[in-house]
């Protein structure tokens, strides 16, 4: 889960990593009792999960409670490449002498914690990371070790931060460590970590990714989802425990098994079809599991048709037959279904639907037969 | 011969007492699988249908000369259960549970390799069944044969649709390997690639990944330098959009690395053949073995 700028900053404050002091605010008058607070110049800063909010005035220096209350109303309500922005994070405005770079990032390939530190901060990292490679010096640390004081310290001699802010800058690293061990993130990154005029180091902005399975150990990071930036059927989808992600095609799609979903919309788009959502319904999913499967999928009103695709191992392809049947029972659907059910119990499953003769529901019993009728299926309903 | 597991194989299994532990148990002894006991603290010395169950992994082994363990307790519990079958000299720890967080991976894998007595396969994986001999896991053995065929995957269903695709153009398997689809796999597809080239009843491997991280793009270095046998890759996700998570904590495209597209094109640049479809490789298997023997 990503956090927005003043929840990364908080943690940061946590973990004695310097940042500048400011308040949330979700309303002008918050924002201007905030600024009033903190004095001015102050920055009125739009709080979403995407880059260029600078770029797209999300981002505004006030120097007075009139420029205060004119920033926030302004930015409050702004969409900022899709994202509306519903909070801001006013704090008090930095002088800055240099700005800096700074990431600790869970290095799958390597198998250990990735440090990275590049006096060119403040600008697109990744675009530094292709032109001047270079400039960016990086360091593993072994995970069983921890972060050390050396690391810091090669870290900013290599990438040749200022001689005077060379054991501040090693100081900050050792607390982003700590901050990305203790909080079990998967990304905390800095961009830009300035130096100010009388040689202070600060993180001036923070992006935090927290890992998902991790926050039982964090109930406090937990309740910090923000679920009002995503899309409509994702958030329902995420209420009900179900793993969906919206595409931008007409046919629904529901499967067991991240890897076999995947497989099932590559094969749907061969047979050239639009897939409109990657949905897994886990390992073991239960009847209601699917039923609520169903409402979510058909609640993306471009659906056009549906494809089941079952390999059951830990699910039971009896469990699915029974929540479609169940589906049919309380939402009533007017698209067909395409049903594929093989694996655990499906002669029991493919029975039962049989059974219960739903309209408009068709049984393959291939996967590459289910995606061609599918296909031929959301053809005619837009004919 | 077969890989990891075979008659070989004494298993030990973690979390034996839960619901779905004990089911599985069972269903992998009814296959074949030698299940010398269960580890569950505070249920020592009862039985699950004759299983003894233990409070510790050592004395486990003390007792029953396990050398296999699986993991099926949940996931805050699982990364302890882990390295306590390693410390108790487990060679080989088979992890099906799912969503354990990604520092505890990383802190069991690079243990593990630390000490290097024992391999981890998974987690989050279905577990590996060589057919005819053990199944452990929760991979539904009844659909597969024995045959010349070794199977990898990222992906537990996936392997199963692979499987029976492979199955119906009468291929059987020596073994299939599920090694799990997330970030840190204690074993990857070099690790098992070059175990099938070393098994004399393996005579065609296929491997099938997914999008996301590099072990694809790393496997078709190996492949390229150290494989004789053939070699059928399957990348599934060509469809999925960048930045998103699909499901697997691991199968997440990030930029332009990662995506199925620049997988398949590194494997075909060293030789391996690509299908698009699970489909397609049972086709290629055929055209490259002249059908099932």
């Amino acid at each position: 889960m990503d956090l927005l700028e003043y929840q990364g900053k908080q943690l940061f404050a946590r973990h004695g990593v310097p940042v500048p002091s400011g308040k949330p605010a979700r309303t002008v008058e918050e924002a201007v009792a905030a600024a009033e607070e903190i004095g001015y110049p102050c920055v009125v800063k739009a709080q979403v999960q995407i880059g260029g909010r600078g770029k797209a005035g999300g981002i505004k220096v006030a120097q007075n409670r009139e420029e205060a209350e004119q920033h926030a109303r302004a930015i409050l309500g702004m969409d900022i490449r899709g994202l509306t922005v519903h909070e801001l994070w006013i704090e008090g405005a930095s002088e800055i002498a240099s700005e800096y770079y700074a990431s600790v990032i869970f290095d799958r390939s390597a198998k250990a914690p990735l440090l990275m530190l590049s006096t060119k901060g403040g600008m697109d990292i990744e675009a530094v990371a292709e032109e001047t490679p270079e400039a960016i010096a990086r360091l593993h640390v072994d995970p069983l070790l921890g972060f050390c004081d050396f690391h810091g310290r090669r870290l900013a001699f290599e990438a040749a931060v200022d001689a005077d802010v060379v054991r501040p800058v090693g100081a900050m690293l050792a607390k982003l460590y700590e901050t990305f061990i203790a909080e079990d993130a998967t990304l905390v990154e800095v961009n830009p970590l300035i130096v100010t005029p009388d040689r202070q180091v600060k993180a001036l902005d923070a992006k935090v990714t927290l890992d998902d399975n991790a926050l039982f150990r964090h109930p406090e990071n937990a309740e910090l989802r923000d679920l009002s930036g995503e899309d409509p059927q994702e958030r329902m989808a995420k209420e009900r425990g179900l793993t969906y992600v919206k595409l931008d095609g007409d046919i629904g799609i529901l499967g067991n098994g991240a890897g076999l979903v995947m497989s099932t919309l590559d094969v749907v788009a061969l047979a050239g079809g639009a897939p409109a959502n990657f949905l897994d319904a886990g390992g073991g999913s239960k009847a209601d599991a699917i039923t609520s499967a169903v409402e979510v999928i058909l609640s993306d009103p471009k659906v056009k048709a549906v494809l089941f695709n079952i390999f059951g191992g830990i699910t039971r392809c009896d469990e699915v037959a029974r929540g479609l049947i169940e589906a049919f029972a309380q939402i009533n659907p007017t698209v067909p279904f395409v049903v594929r059910l093989d694996g655990t119990n499906d002669v029991e499953g493919r029975a039962l639907l049989a059974e219960a003769k739903l309209p408009n529901v068709y049984a393959e019993s291939t996967m590459d037969g289910a995606a061609a009728k599918v296909v031929e299926l959301a053809r005619g309903a837009s004919a | 011969m077969s890989i990891l597991v075979g008659n070989e194989t004494r298993l030990c299994v973690s979390g034996i007492t839960g619901s779905e532990g004990t089911f599985h148990s069972l269903r992998n002894r009814d296959y074949g699988t030698n299940v010398v006991g269960g580890v569950t603290p505070g249920k020592g010395g009862q039985d699950v249908d004759g299983i003894p169950v233990f409070n510790t992994f050592h004395e486990a082994v003390a007792e029953t000369d396990a050398n296999t363990a699986m993991i099926f307790v949940p996931p805050r519990f699982a990364a302890d259960s882990i390295l306590e079958a390693e410390d108790a000299g487990v060679e080989l720890i088979i992890a099906i549970t799912e969503g354990i967080p990604a520092h505890d991976e990383l802190r069991v894998y690079n243990t593990l390799k630390k000490n290097g007595r024992a391999r981890l396969v998974g987690p989050n994986c279905p577990g590996i069944l060589s057919p005819g001999k053990a199944s452990v896991g929760i991979i539904p053995a009844s659909f597969f044969k024995s045959g010349n065929v070794g199977v990898v995957s990222r992906s537990g269903t996936l392997t199963y649709q692979i499987g029976n695709v492979l199955a119906q153009e009468g291929f059987g398997n020596s073994t299939i390997v599920g090694i799990g689809g997330d970030p840190v796999p204690g074993t990857d597809f070099i690790d098992v690639i070059g175990m099938f080239e070393e098994d004399p009843e393996t005579d065609l491997i296929v491997m099938a990944g997914e999008i996301g991280g590099d072990n694809e793009e790393r496997a078709a270095d190996f492949i390229a330098e150290n494989v004789t046998k053939p070699v059928i890759a399957y990348i599934a996700g060509f469809t999925a959009p960048p930045g998103k998570t699909m499901g697997h904590a691991g199968a997440i495209v990030s930029g332009s690395s990662g995506g199925a597209a620049a997988k398949a094109e590194a494997l075909e640049a060293k030789g391996v053949r690509v299908g698009k479809t699970p489909t397609e490789v049972a086709q290629a298997a055929v055209a490259l073995l002249g059908g099932a023997d």
